[in-house]
C-alpha cells in the first residue's frame, strides 16, 4: 500500500496574527510555524495504515523553502520519504494552485491512497483535498473519522452534522480528508529524528501558476459591531430583567 | 441568472437552504433554486414561495442518497446547460464534500464558508474568516465559469427571504447521471450516542464553559435549559473532560449553530468557540470576568456569578 500524505506548514496557533501594511497578508516574517493540525492526524492515520497493511508513506508539501521544517518533522514521525513542491507563491496560493502543485507531484507515484487534513488553520479553504481528487481522477470522501481497508476496497466513517456518521465504501485509489481527533498523535522519537536525516526529500519546482481564481482584496481585524447591553443589579434583579428583555425585546421565547 | 442549490434529505428541506436564498436575493439575482434528489416535489414546492425566477427539481433515482460523484455529475451537466453566473450553496457538510469537486470539474472559482457579501464597484466581494477567525478577508473570485460561493450557516437570516406574491413554477429536469459511475456506496447514517442531538437545528441553546467548574454543576444548566426549552451545549474543554458528550460541543471542532438564543454560561469566548455560534440572533453572556471576550459579541450580558444568576433566572422563568 502506497500512501501519500499532503501536509501544510501554517503559522502556529499561539502566534499573534498581525496584518501587513498593505492589508494583503499577515506579517509572518517573524511568525512561529507548525504542522497544520488536521494534517498531523492525516499523517498519523497513514502511519497506522502502513503498520497494518505494509507499504510506504510519502509526505508531500507545497510551499516555500521554510516548509522543509514540517517535512523533517513528518519524516521523524515515521514517513518514508518526501516530496517538496517548491514555490514562493504557494505561501499565499488559492486552493486550485495548491491542489495543482500537489497533483503534479503525486500523479506519477501510483498511490493507492492520498490523505490530507480536512482544512488548514490559515486560509481554511477546505477545498484542496477534494480538488486534488478530481485532478487525479480518484474517488474521495471528506471529514473522515475511521479508515478500513480490505483488499482493494476502502470503507470510511464520515462525520455528518449533529452527531451523525455514515460508513461509505469506495474503490481504491482514493483521496480522503481527515478530521482532527481520528486517532492519537505520536511524537517523533530521538531515533526517528536521527533516521529522518537519511531519508530522501525530493525537491521539485512548482508547476507554472495558473491565473489566481481567488484574490484577497484586504485582510483586517473584525470590528466589534455589537453594543452589549450590560444588565446591573443584584443577581435576582439582573436575572429578572434579563428574562424580561429576552421575552419582550429580543423575543427569543 | 444565479443558481441556489438547496439541500434536502428524504423530502425534508435543510433550513440553511432558505438562508442562501436570502443571500442570492441580496446579491442581486435573478435566482433559480435547484433542488437535487430522487423525488423532491415537496421541498421544491416549499421553495417556490420565494420571490425567485423559478425552481428546478433536479431528479434522478441515483440522487436519492447523496454521493459526491452523483451530485457533481448532475450539477455540472445542469450548469453547462443553463449557464448561471453564480452558484450559491449553504456551507453544510454535504456541500463541503462536493462543492470543490464541482468547481474543479467546471474549472470555476469557489469561495467557501463565506460569512457576508458586499457589492463594491460592480464586483461581488465575499468575506471569509482566516487564521482561525482572528482576521477577516475580503476576497473576489476571478476567471471564467460560474462563480461558486458557499455561505456559513447563520450568515444570512431566513426571515430576510423575500416571498413572491404567488408560487413560481417548479420545472422538473431529469438529471444526467450515470449511476454505474458513482464510486461511493454509502450506508445509512447513524448516531453513536443514544440521545444524540442536532444542535444545528436548535432554536435556543444554553451553553456551558469552564466557569461551570465541575460536572456536578451541570444540573443547574440543565434546569435553565429546560425552563427555556433549550438544548444544552458546551465549549471544548467541557467535552474534552468528558462532562458532556462531544456531540454537544459548539465551536470550530464541534457544531456550528445559529439559534435564536445562545446563552453562554461561564464561557470566556475563545475564537475557536465563537466561530461556532456567532451566527446566533441573540447572544447572552453570564460571566464573572468583565474582560472576557464573550462580552465583545454578546447582545446582553450580566457580569456576575452564574451560580447566583442562573437559579434566579430559573425562578423568574417559572413565574
Amino acid at each position: 500500500m502506497k500512501i501519500a500524505v499532503c501536509i501544510k506548514q501554517v503559522v502556529s496557533r499561539e502566534w499573534q496574527v498581525r496584518v501587513n501594511d498593505h492589508k494583503t497578508w499577515v506579517r509572518d516574517q517573524d511568525a512561529a510555524w507548525e504542522l497544520n493540525e488536521p494534517d498531523a492526524y492525516a499523517l498519523e492515520e497513514a502511519l497506522r495504515l502502513k503498520e497494518k497493511h505494509g507499504g510506504e508513506v510519502i509526505v508531500v508539501s507545497a510551499g516555500p523553502a521554510r516548509v522543509s521544517q514540517v517535512i523533517r518533522e513528518a519524516l521523524a514521525r515515521g514517513a518514508d520519504r518526501a516530496i517538496h513542491v517548491d514555490g514562493d507563491h504557494l505561501a499565499t496560493a488559492d486552493a486550485f494552485a495548491a491542489a495543482d502543485a500537489l497533483a503534479a507531484a503525486i500523479k506519477d507515484e501510483a498511490c493507492d491512497l492520498v490523505l490530507t487534513g480536512l482544512q488548514s488553520d490559515d486560509q481554511g479553504f477546505a477545498q484542496v483535498g477534494v480538488i486534488l481528487a478530481e485532478r487525479l481522477g480518484m474517488a474521495h470522501s471528506t471529514i473522515i473519522m475511521e479508515v478500513q481497508i480490505d483488499g482493494t476496497t476502502l470503507k470510511v466513517k464520515r462525520e455528518l452534522e449533529g452527531g451523525w456518521f455514515q460508513w461509505i465504501s469506495m474503490p481504491l485509489p482514493a483521496v480522503l480528508t481527515i478530521q482532527s481527533g481520528i486517532n492519537q498523535l505520536r511524537y517523533a522519537t530521538l531515533k526517528g529524528i536521527m533516521a529522518a536525516k537519511k531519508k530522501e526529500v525530493r525537491v521539485v519546482p512548482a508547476p507554472a501558476a495558473a491565473a489566481a481564481r481567488q484574490r484577497i482584496v484586504s485582510i483586517y481585524v473584525p470590528e466589534k459591531t455589537k453594543a452589549t447591553r450590560l444588565i446591573d443589579g443584584t443577581p435576582a434583579e439582573a436575572a429578572a430583567e434579563l428574562v424580561r428583555v429576552l421575552r419582550d425585546e429580543a423575543r427569543v421565547f | 441568472m444565479m443558481f441556489v442549490i438547496a439541500e434536502q434529505k428524504d423530502g425534508v428541506l435543510n433550513r440553511a437552504s432558505w438562508e442562501v436564498v436570502a443571500a442570492a436575493q441580496q446579491m442581486g439575482g435573478p435566482v433559480t433554486i435547484v433542488v437535487p434528489g430522487a423525488t423532491v416535489s415537496g421541498p421544491a414546492g416549499e421553495l417556490a414561495a420565494a420571490d425567485v425566477a423559478g425552481v428546478i427539481a433536479l431528479e434522478h433515482e441515483a440522487l436519492g442518497v447523496y454521493t459526491p460523484d452523483g451530485f457533481v455529475a448532475a450539477l455540472a451537466a445542469l450548469v453547462a446547460a443553463e449557464n448561471p453566473t453564480h452558484v450559491v450553496l449553504p456551507h453544510t457538510y454535504q456541500t463541503r464534500d462536493f462543492a470543490p469537486k464541482l468547481a474543479a470539474r467546471l474549472n470555476a472559482p469557489l469561495a467557501a464558508d463565506c460569512v457576508a457579501h458586499k457589492a463594491a464597484e460592480g464586483a461581488h466581494v465575499y468575506v471569509r474568516l482566516m487564521f482561525q477567525g482572528k482576521v477577516n478577508a475580503d476576497v473576489v473570485l476571478e476567471g471564467a465559469g460560474p462563480h461558486i460561493v458557499t455561505f456559513q450557516i447563520g450568515a444570512f437570516r431566513i426571515d430576510a427571504v423575500k416571498k413572491g406574491s404567488a408560487p413560481v413554477a417548479v420545472r422538473q429536469v431529469a438529471a444526467q447521471v450515470d449511476a454505474s459511475a458513482i464510486r461511493q456506496k454509502p450506508d445509512a447514517p447513524f448516531r453513536e450516542a443514544k440521545q444524540a442531538v442536532d444542535l444545528t437545528q436548535a432554536e435556543r441553546i444554553v451553553s456551558v464553559g469552564r466557569g461551570i467548574k465541575g460536572p456536578e454543576h451541570l444540573e443547574l444548566a440543565k434546569q435553565l435549559a429546560e425552563a427555556l426549552n433549550a438544548e444544552l451545549a458546551a465549549s471544548r474543554p467541557i467535552c474534552d473532560a468528558g462532562w458532556l458528550p462531544m456531540e454537544r460541543q459548539v465551536g470550530s471542532s464541534g457544531q456550528t449553530v445559529a439559534p435564536k438564543l445562545y446563552l453562554a454560561l461561564g464561557i470566556s469566548g475563545a475564537i475557536q468557540h465563537v466561530v461556532g455560534m456567532k451566527g446566533t440572533r441573540t447572544i447572552v453572556a453570564i460571566n464573572k470576568d468583565a474582560e472576557a471576550p464573550i462580552f465583545e459579541i454578546a447582545d446582553y450580558g450580566i457580569v456576575g456569578d452564574l451560580f447566583e444568576v442562573v437559579p434566579a433566572m430559573i425562578t423568574a422563568l417559572k413565574q
